[in-house]
């Protein structure tokens, strides 16, 4: 079931609640052909669960990698993804956009 | 985003009105305003700007970047009527992510073959209505074609500030109806609100179609700054 920004929110309200540490990233800007729409987000928890998305499945990994630093550090990050690099196997989004995405501390 | 400030986000959008985040991207400093609140905020020209839009985005300010992330409550659809065209429209609105629920006391119309994945209440509108909250941000279609239904249905949108209120039917059937709602005691400012004929002029002929001119309709209403709001209606 698709995850709205609402379900998402709260999930994060109540994963914080039990203890969790959390992180809130979100799609701040697009160019070209994007999959997801600035304001677009995912939740991560300390332990690597999240919920939402903020491309169509390119960048996940890599976000929800760069959010459990940012847990732990509590400092924020922003991130660039632009199109996939294949000879470095990066990740990256297939559709050609690029997009820029906020990864905070919840708390 | 500080625990205070998600909280509030919640409490804001379980009370569906609409609310921005502002975040400094290059600090993470943040503050969340309120839709009653825009009016006073010293930015308030971008922020009514993308609250209109119901789109998030980047502006510049004295030098700073700020990301406006505009939470606007999911638009819901109340249809009026289990009748062929909604059964176009219910699955239409859905992909569009409103929240449809369709309202029809006649149990033959309202069945759950028909309307499969739709909320669907067989009561009619003094029952059905009240419950479901109507509010500005729900777009509210009258379809049945029988006033009995219709026409208590209409009265109870109109005090509840939908963006959007359609009714079936053509200027002549829209007549005898503005005649009997006036007689039961709605003002000409709240007539005047009913799109009817129904749907943007597409020529459309079948219910599927039809669906799509309502939709069109109702996203342009959403949407559009006011002055081409009226040019489109």
């Amino acid at each position: 079931m698709l995850n709205r920004d609402e379900d998402i929110l709260q999930a994060a309200e109540a994963w914080q609640k039990q203890g969790h540490g959390v992180a809130l990233a979100t799609v701040v800007d697009t160019w070209g052909s994007a999959p997801r729409p600035a304001g677009s987000s995912l939740v991560i928890n300390d332990e690597g669960t999240f919920l939402g998305s903020v491309s169509g499945g390119c960048v996940e990994g890599a976000v929800v990698t760069e959010a459990l630093d940012v847990i732990s550090s509590g400092q924020p990050k922003m991130l660039e993804f632009g199109v996939a690099d294949e000879t470095a196997w990066n990740v990256g989004l297939s559709c050609g956009g690029t997009i820029r995405v906020f990864v905070e501390k919840v708390g | 985003m500080k625990l205070e400030t998600l909280k509030e986000l919640n409490a804001e959008r379980a009370a569906r009105r609409p609310v921005i985040i502002i975040t400094d991207t290059s600090n993470g400093e943040q503050r969340l305003v309120k839709a009653k609140d825009i009016a006073a905020d010293p930015l308030r020209a971008e922020l009514s700007k993308q609250l209109r839009m119901g789109k998030s985005g980047n502006v510049e300010v004295a030098g700073k970047k700020l990301f406006l992330n505009v939470y606007a409550p999911t638009a819901k659809l109340v249809i009026v009527g289990a009748v062929h065209i909604s059964q176009a429209l219910a699955p239409l609105a859905r992909s569009l992510d409103y929240d449809v629920t369709v309202v029809d006391p006649r149990t033959a119309f309202a069945s759950p073959e028909r309307f499969p994945d739709v909320p669907l209440v067989a009561e009619w509108p003094d029952v059905a209505l009240p419950p479901l909250n109507i509010d500005p941000y729900t777009a509210f279609v009258a379809v049945t074609h029988d006033p009995k239904i219709d026409d208590p249905a209409l009265m109870h949108a109109f005090d509840r500030g939908c963006f959007y209120i359609g009714a079936l039917g053509s200027r002549k059937t829209h007549a005898k109806r503005a005649e009997r709602l006036r007689a039961q005691g709605a003002k000409d400012s709240d007539i005047a609100r009913i799109h009817a004929p129904i749907g943007l002029d597409i020529g459309a002929v079948s219910p599927a179609e039809i669906a799509v001119a309502i939709m069109a309709e109702i996203t342009a209403q959403l949407r559009l700054p006011p002055k081409e709001k009226e040019e489109a209606a």
